[in-house]
């Protein structure tokens, strides 16, 4: 890894540079900006009354005695949002979400109604003034219930809807899956739930609304991953004309999907903004967070993996619930129900695959986000991974043997999948054989035997995971509608210093570093001197956002279009300034010289002071481009994850010795920043196999709504982890990079899952859900103990 | 996160404190460190209309031994317990809890008197207590008692305490030569409340238990004494069965429930598996 005390100053610290991240300067010293370090005069505080039931006839709201506080300036209902026709907002999916309830509650902590006054304290007394007059309703807490003939309906105001039933999506091919089945030797299944899980940004949702009746300008300071999106969500909901709404996403704390979405307080403060012709702000709490805002999983799989007796794989058949809460308000691109769920064939060579999905209404909180993933892509990698090794088991094989027999060669590439994606590059094997040196697999599998015949239980998992990310080539992906494209604009000033405006918004990726860099690696000036702009609507161009992995495929891509179209216009620039045809100009960053002549030169800092003072008669002036990138396919990183555990057989107390993960994301723009993302996901990806789960009681109470019941890992109990990287480079992307943000939260559960359900094979334990907490784990092995 | 009004009050000595509780009585609460009732506060599941701080209380944060027994003022944090040498060297049941409470945060704030005052049963110092026979001073304008802790912990969040008292002091009586101690906390995560935790008091005389203590934490409604336990161990050999046997019988003196952190079967065995455990940690120190 290069590192900035040995680089020669000259060098331009472009691609594969270790830049620190310009961002820390400001975080570091405590002078981030984040929603709630923003104050503006004459600013009111709102703060909302949320259900106690998950499932309640409304019969009316009495807000006299909220009213009457010293210091409450209104207090919003559903009733008061339906005058203006609001309360009801579109979701992402295309369904539509109660902003306050009218007719009954669905979840618990579903928004009754707000308060706004003039102090966050006065509103918080007020809210608990407010009297609801509710009567209880039966409750539906998973799809299995929900699909019950008898299950109450929980969305009777939608015309037609008589059950719970959302959607049903299909993908791959079932009668070719069905010939691949009937052609096997074994057929290996698993059924296992991927629980609840919750995004847990450190820093909570929240706005400030100044819409100024006057002008009709409505500015919105909001936590948001997706600023563009949510302005054209926002004029198609409130009727605001789009040029007179102005998203600012200030620095966030954290998103991980938490952020995509649109949320009722939004529109409540909003709407109490432009009623009250004064600055509302609203920060929800932690618990508010934890129990009303995107969620994550909540899928309950069935796998059926059909193989020959020498490990050859014939073909895959899952089928799925999704449990989607009150309203269906996922953030999925619009054609793909469960998201890209479909690459459950992961990085295996099959000729069939079949998925069939069915999503459900509960009475649980909405906006099934992709926690840290490309939209379903950690279920699917979880379920065939868990596959993968239960089917060398029961076939007596190595499961990293069997992964090898069955990868995708790389010389199949570009490969198309049996659900229809085209892989782009890959190189299995390869992350494969270098993860299983650097963990010592052979010796491990030597030293479990040894362990093993002491009576201890020692396991070792792996996980050869393939994502899909970068959505997308805009035939296929959209979501409401917009297409999924990004762009970046790049304006070089005078002195060769340049700003590039992105229409992606960091949360913590380090993009005011990274895409610095690639404008560096591409024109050649300096990452310091490119000051990256974005998350403001009046200042960026347009794009879908910061998730799924798909800034550096998207964004990325634009940046290096947008540095190229820069180049070009440079080129002319240099060819007027060396008086030659620009066909004879040659650039190697940062110096354009005369072909055969290279010490007539000029830099491109000299170029750039020249477009706006000694520029070609007839030429604009400037030197600044804008672009748009559309891309040709996804990008699809992979890699090998080992991981070895020891599990206490008389407590289920299991702990990771070593974790070892090699990570291909192609071209690595930044190596520290790479690191640091796969770090990150490894750690979540830890809490979600070890410890992280929403749960409900019958009475859908949420368990998890604080950070002593949802758990989080901290640096004492996180592994230790072992890197290390392959780099296959995207074909199709200019600067051949694949997106890394998530690869570790998707691909790293099923390794510690695999680790700990191999220690426990030999005792008969097929499965355990996760969390794998210590309680699940002895509570399998007693029952394996058990005689059948 | 925002709590109600209150009143804030800053007690500068012991009397003041007392004063000032026999002013408000019922409606004000004592605060220590405030890692306990702040975020009661916060999440609104207490509004006290007074909080009367004793933190600036000057003397309240001593440890020393004194009169057969080491004496802890209500105000000794969390980590004082775990940095304390003393303690290191002669009270090995609280030194292997103290580091075990929460995080450093809380650690750092926490107090001993907050702890036990605050009587949740998931709360590691009650226990600690239990096994050593502790007594807690409780003082009010009136006077002042000393309490054992057994009598001092009523219920879930509810001890003997009154209304204008204060709690002051904390006595463990200095175990004899030849003791050891463990506290063995099964925990999701660090910082984490025990699932299940044992601590366990013994001493050896003559090749024999003499005499020996041990409590339970969140398998109850608050901290619970295994006498039978303890007393089963009392003159018999330092030997895995007799350990077994005294695991057994205090899982039968515990009373868990099935929650999300496991089974009241997994919680009970696990007070097997600790008490057997922590009772072999105990005695190999105890043998030296
Ligand atoms: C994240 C977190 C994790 C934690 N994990 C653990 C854990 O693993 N194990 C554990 O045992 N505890 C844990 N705790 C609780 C912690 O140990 C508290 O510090 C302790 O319970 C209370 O001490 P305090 O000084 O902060 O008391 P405070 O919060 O100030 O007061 C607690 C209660 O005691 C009363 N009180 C305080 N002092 C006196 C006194 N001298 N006389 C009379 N009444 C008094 C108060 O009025 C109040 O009712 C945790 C706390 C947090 C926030």
């Amino acid at each position: 890894m290069a590192t900035e005390a040995h680089e020669d100053q000259a060098e331009i610290r472009g691609i594969g540079h270790s830049v620190k991240r310009k961002e820390d300067a400001r975080f570091i010293r405590g002078k981030g900006n984040y929603i709630d370090d923003i104050h503006l005069p004459g600013m009111l505080y709102m703060a909302i009354l949320r259900s106690p039931f998950a499932h309640a006839k409304l019969n009316g709201i009495d807000a006299s005695r909220a009213q009457a506080v010293p210091g409450v300036v209104a207090v919003v209902t559903g009733e008061l949002m339906a005058q203006h026709n609001l309360a009801w907002m579109p979701t992402m999916s295309g369904d539509t979400q109660a902003v306050l309830v009218t007719d009954k509650v669905r979840f618990q902590g579903q928004e009754v109604a707000a308060v706004i006054a003039e102090d966050p304290y006065v509103a918080k007394d007020a809210v608990e003034l407010i009297d609801v007059d509710y009567d209880a309703l039966d409750v539906v807490v998973s799809p299995q219930q929900a699909l019950a003939s008898d299950a109450p309906v929980i969305r009777d105001e939608k015309d037609g809807q008589t059950d719970n039933h959302i959607y049903h999506w299909e993908s791959g091919d079932a009668d070719a899956t069905d010939r691949a089945f009937a052609d096997a030797d074994r057929v290996v299944s698993l059924d296992t739930f991927y629980p609840r899980s919750h995004p847990a940004p450190l820093e909570t949702c929240g706005c400030i609304a100044d819409v100024d009746g006057a002008t009709g300008q409505a500015t919105i300071y909001m936590t948001s991953q997706a600023p563009h999106a949510i302005r054209t969500v926002f004029a198609l909901v409130a009727g605001l004309p789009e040029e007179n709404i102005r998203i600012v996403s200030p620095d966030l704390g954290g998103g991980f999907g938490n952020k995509v979405p649109v949320y009722p307080g939004y529109v409540v403060a909003t709407a109490a903004s432009l009623l009250l012709g004064r600055p509302v702000k609203w920060i929800e709490d932690r618990s508010e967070n934890l129990i009303s805002t995107g969620f994550a999983r909540d899928f309950h799989m069935h796998g059926e993996l059909a193989l020959k007796n020498d490990g050859t794989m014939l073909g895959l058949r899952t089928s799925l619930l999704a449990d989607e809460g009150a309203f269906h308000a996922d953030a999925q691109p619009s054609k793909f129900k469960v998201g890209l769920f479909h690459v459950v064939t992961g990085s295996y060579d099959m000729s069939a695959a079949h998925v069939v999905a069915d999503g459900y209404y509960t009475n649980k909180a909405p906006g099934g986000v992709a926690y840290r993933c490309s939209f379903r892509v950690t279920e699917a990698s979880y379920l065939i991974e868990r596959l993968v090794q239960n089917a060398a088991y029961e076939l007596g094989m190595d499961p990293a043997d069997l992964r090898k027999k069955n990868f995708i060669r790389k010389d199949q590439f570009p490969y198309e999948t049996p659900t229809g994606f085209v892989y782009d590059s890959g190189d299995y094997h390869g992350a494969m054989d270098l993860a299983l040196e650097k963990i010592g697999y052979a010796e491990l599998r030597e030293e479990q035997e040894r362990k093993r015949a002491e009576g201890k239980l020692w396991g070792i998992g792996l996980a050869s995971f393939t994502e899909a990310v970068g959505a997308g080539p805009h035939k296929d992906y959209d979501i409401l509608g917009l297409k999924m494209n990004d762009g970046a604009e790049l304006r070089i000033h005078p002195t060769g210093k340049g700003i590039l405006k992105i229409s992606s918004k960091t949360q913590g990726q380090g993009h005011e570093t990274t895409f610095a860099q690639i404008v560096a690696e591409e024109i050649g000036i300096q990452p310091e001197d490119i000051k990256v702009q974005h998350g403001d609507t009046d200042n960026t161009p347009y794009g879908l956002g910061t998730y799924a992995s798909r800034s550096t495929p998207t964004v990325g891509a634009a940046t290096a279009m947008v540095s190229r179209r820069v180049i070009e216009k440079a080129r002319k620039i240099a060819a007027h300034l060396l008086e030659v045809a620009e066909e004879d100009v040659e650039f190697t960053r940062p110096t354009f010289s005369v072909r055969g002549a290279p010490d007539k030169a000029v830099t491109i800092q000299d170029v750039a002071f020249a477009a706006y003072t000694n520029f070609p008669d007839g030429m604009e002036s400037g030197l600044e481009a804008a672009y748009y990138y559309d891309p040709p396919n996804l990008t699809f990183p992979f890699g090998t994850y080992a991981v070895a555990v020891e599990v206490d057989r008389e407590t289920g107390v299991w702990q990771v010795t070593r974790m070892v993960a090699v990570d291909d994301c192609g071209v690595r723009i930044n190596p520290m920043i790479v690191e640091g993302q796969i770090h990150g996901g490894l750690t979540e990806g830890y809490g979600i196999a070890a410890m992280e789960q929403i749960t409900f009681d019958e009475t859908g109470n949420c368990i998890g709504s604080n950070f002593i019941d949802y758990l989080l890992p901290t640096a004492v109990e996180t592994p230790r982890f072992e890197l290390g990287e392959t780099v296959t480079p995207s074909p199709h992307h200019p600067i051949g990079a694949k997106g890394v943000g998530e690869s570790a939260t998707v691909g790293s559960p099923a390794a510690y899952v695999n680790a700990v359900i191999d220690a426990l094979w030999p005792l008969g334990v097929r499965n355990i859900d996760m969390p794998l907490t210590s309680a699940k784990v002895w509570e399998a092995i007693e029952a394996a103990k058990a005689p059948a | 996160m925002l709590p109600s009004r209150f009143d804030y009050h800053r007690a500068s000595s012991v009397e003041e404190a007392l004063s000032l509780l026999d002013d408000y009585g019922e409606d004000a609460k004592v605060l220590a460190g405030g890692q306990s009732l702040i975020p009661l506060m916060k999440l609104r599941f207490v509004s006290p209309g007074h909080l009367i701080d004793i933190d600036p209380i000057p003397g309240l944060d001593g440890i020393e031994e004194r009169e057969g027994s080491l004496a802890l003022g209500a105000l000794v944090r969390h980590n004082q317990l775990a940095s304390s040498e003393i303690i290191t060297n002669g009270y090995p049941t609280l030194a292997a809890a103290a580091p075990q409470i929460a995080d450093p945060i809380v650690r750092n704030l926490g107090t001993i008197g907050g702890s036990l005052a605050h009587a949740d049963p998931a709360g590691d110092l009650g226990s600690v207590m239990l096994s050593m026979g502790a007594n807690v001073v409780l003082r009010s304008s009136s006077g002042e008692r000393v309490v054992p802790i057994g009598e001092f912990l009523v219920d879930t969040f509810t001890t003997s305490i009154t209304p204008n008292e204060l709690l002051t002091e904390i006595r463990i009586p200095t175990p004899p030569p030849r003791s050891g101690g463990s506290y063995l906390k099964l925990e999701r995560k660090v910082g984490d409340f025990a699932t299940v935790a044992v601590a366990v008091t013994l001493s050896l005389q003559d090749g024999t238990v003499g005499s020996a203590g041990i409590a339970l934490t969140g398998v109850g409604l608050k901290n619970i004494e295994a006498a039978e336990a303890a007393a089963s161990l009392h003159g018999t050999a330092p030997t895995d069965e007799a350990f077994a046997e005294a695991g057994r019988l205090a899982a039968a003196a515990s009373n868990p429930v099935t929650d999300v952190r496991g089974t009241d079967t997994y919680k009970r065995h696990m007070v097997e598996v600790y008490t057997r455990r922590g009772l072999a940690t105990a005695s190999a120190m105890a043998a030296g």
